[in-house]
């Protein structure tokens, strides 16, 4: 009793504070997130080309969004760019740090280099393999701009450089807090290496397998910068013209700033559907993970 | 039976060595790409298509011309970007790393329900992608004047809160209350309870953090394009973006002499923390 009144006092003191403690974080975050949010569900509803004549269409922009042969291009273009990527990216990162975790000398030094291209921004990646795959391709005279099986490809290469290194780390994490002794008792309980990886280890690490998934999956939906600077959407043909390499996130920036900018309304529709859409890979992981800290 | 021990270590150190083999073979491979960056960023335009990955001859050198070249490639000066990159990185990490502690201190020490609306909102914010508000955000940018590199910072708060408050109120709430209310009957106030007890606590929920938000700002290319007056500020992700985009043909030279520059201090950034880099990485990928 006495405790709690103790308590309360002092979150009454703390009360008066609370315009310097919460003021600018709720600022910044009404001007940085919520205003902009709420304006963009209502102009997802509008067709206007400059905000102040925007003029209510309903849910004309939604309609015209699932017509839109590029959206629905992009759709699965990046469904399976996001699925492709997740299998390999998990399979590698996984591979190289159960190899990591195995008493091998210098690991530290691999864990470094193989880590290292996350830190270098998408833009900047985009262009360091844009140059290497045209020297690679120009052997075959072609290019990573002309050829869709290379720039779809050519973007998962990129991706597995980024995120192996970073899956890597997390796997690792999980590794390392399996127990030894479950390990030692399968080891004289007479079971193999393998044995001993898929019956005991596996099983231990599936957090981080869920993470992981989750995050490359993601992240493979949102990418955005990669893919501008690799092969910004080309190769473009075809009658409606499509850009064969365009994702998600591209497509709706290009449908907002792209030449017929009264599709801006339509823009805002992809962006919303394009949001329910990642929000719901974010809560389903939310809901996954909470369910199984419940059972823990 | 000792014999048999024996020659399963001999087959396993073995193994091992195979292992240490294959994966230094991987990492050679890893670091290639940025090789061949050093490589053409010292050969002539003309040669970095057909001769990516020879190492400059006498008849494809060019020294140091790519990067005297690249600094004002774009009509723009490369360390002018530099300087506005840095100012906003720094800037916006050490105004998320201040007002969304307090913020999340405060979140977890009174919990009003204005509290858990802001919470909420926080964590909703996370699985938000930047496509969603980018227009609307710019806009609202502009029209509050925010749009130049000394005022970025706050729409970075502002779009960055919710991870970072999501990450200090999990660490607050594990700080035992009695230590704050051991300084309260001290007679310490609520801010000053903040400041000297738990911000030393905070610490490497901090740093995991600073680190988190330094590389998202950093390499970040869209929020500051559209934000910002390109014509008059850009970062090096924009200035490298725009090296494609004015030009009908780019020179790869000196482009590769500008994304060297652009890498060196990430990397060196990242050899000098890198304990920390791993770290926060690991906790912000768990918790996010």
């Amino acid at each position: 009793m006495a405790k709690s009144l103790k308590a309360n006092s002092i979150r009454t003191a703390t009360r008066k504070w609370c315009w310097l403690f919460l003021g600018p974080v709720v600022i910044a975050f009404i001007i940085g997130f919520v205003w902009p949010f709420i304006q963009g569900i209502w102009l997802s509803l509008c067709q206007f080309r400059i905000v102040s004549n925007a003029e209510f269409v309903g849910f004309d922009n939604y309609g015209k969004v699932f017509s839109d042969p590029q959206f629905v291009y992009s759709f699965w273009y990046t469904a399976l760019t996001a699925v492709v990527s997740l299998v390999i990216i998990n399979v590698l990162a996984f591979t190289v740090a159960y190899l990591l975790t195995q008493k091998i000398k210098g690991a530290n030094l691999y864990r470094t280099v193989f880590f290292m291209p996350n830190l270098i921004g998408g833009i900047v990646l985009g262009y360091i393999w844009s140059m290497i795959f045209d020297g690679f391709l120009s052997a075959f005279q072609t290019s990573i701009l002309t050829d869709t099986v290379w720039g779809f490809w050519g973007l998962i290469i990129v991706m597995c450089w980024q995120q192996i290194g970073y899956m890597m780390i997390i796997y690792i994490a999980g590794l390392n807090a399996v127990p030894g002794d479950m390990i030692e008792a399968a080891k004289i309980d007479g079971a193999t290496k393998m044995q001993t990886l898929f019956k005991v280890t596996i099983p231990n690490v599936m957090p981080s397998f869920t993470i992981c998934m989750f995050l490359s999956l993601t992240n493979g939906f949102k990418l955005f910068d990669q893919n501008l600077a690799l092969t910004g959407g080309a190769p473009i043909s075809g009658s409606p013209s499509i850009a064969h390499t365009q994702m998600l996130a591209l497509t709706i920036y290009n449908t907002f700033y792209g030449q017929a900018s009264n599709a801006r309304g339509t823009a805002q529709a992809m962006a919303v559907i394009f949001f329910i859409l990642v929000a719901g890979m974010g809560l389903a992981q939310l809901a996954y993970t909470r369910k199984r800290e419940v059972q823990q | 039976m000792a014999e048999k021990a024996k020659g399963g270590l001999e087959a396993e150190s073995k193994g091992l060595i195979v292992l240490s083999v294959i994966l230094a073979i991987i990492c050679i491979i890893w670091v290639l790409p940025m090789v061949a960056v050093v490589i053409n960023s010292f050969k002539l335009n003309t040669f970095v298509k057909t001769e990516t990955f020879a190492l400059p001859t006498a008849e494809s050198f060019a020294g140091w011309d790519n990067f005297i070249k690249g600094v004002t490639l774009g009509n723009y000066n490369f360390w002018l970007a530099t300087w506005y990159s840095a100012f906003i990185t720094i800037a916006s990490s050490a105004l998320i790393l201040l007002f969304t502690s307090m913020a999340a201190w405060y979140i977890a020490r009174v919990d009003s329900i204005f509290c858990k609306v802001v919470y909420f909102l926080c964590i909703f914010s996370m699985v938000v992608p930047f496509q969603m508000v980018m227009f609307t955000l710019s806009r609202t940018a502009t029209q509050l004047h925010l749009d130049t590199p000394w005022t970025i910072p706050i729409i970075y708060l502002g779009f960055g809160a919710g991870l970072a408050i999501f990450m200090f109120v999990g660490f607050v709430k594990s700080i035992p209350l009695e230590i704050e209310e051991a300084a309260a009957i001290d007679g310490c106030s609520p801010v000053r309870t903040f400041f000297n007890v738990d911000v030393p606590m905070l610490r490497p929920t901090m740093i995991s953090v600073g680190i988190l938000e330094i590389m998202w700002v950093w390499n970040d290319y869209l929020l500051p394009y559209l934000v910002l007056d390109v014509e008059k500020y850009r970062t090096i992700p924009i200035f490298i973006q725009y090296l494609k985009g004015s030009y009908g043909t780019v020179d790869l030279g000196a482009t590769m002499a500008l994304i060297l520059l652009a890498i060196i201090p990430v990397i060196v950034f990242y050899l000098c923390a890198q304990k920390y880099i791993i770290e926060g990485v690991a906790a912000g990928a768990v918790k996010g």
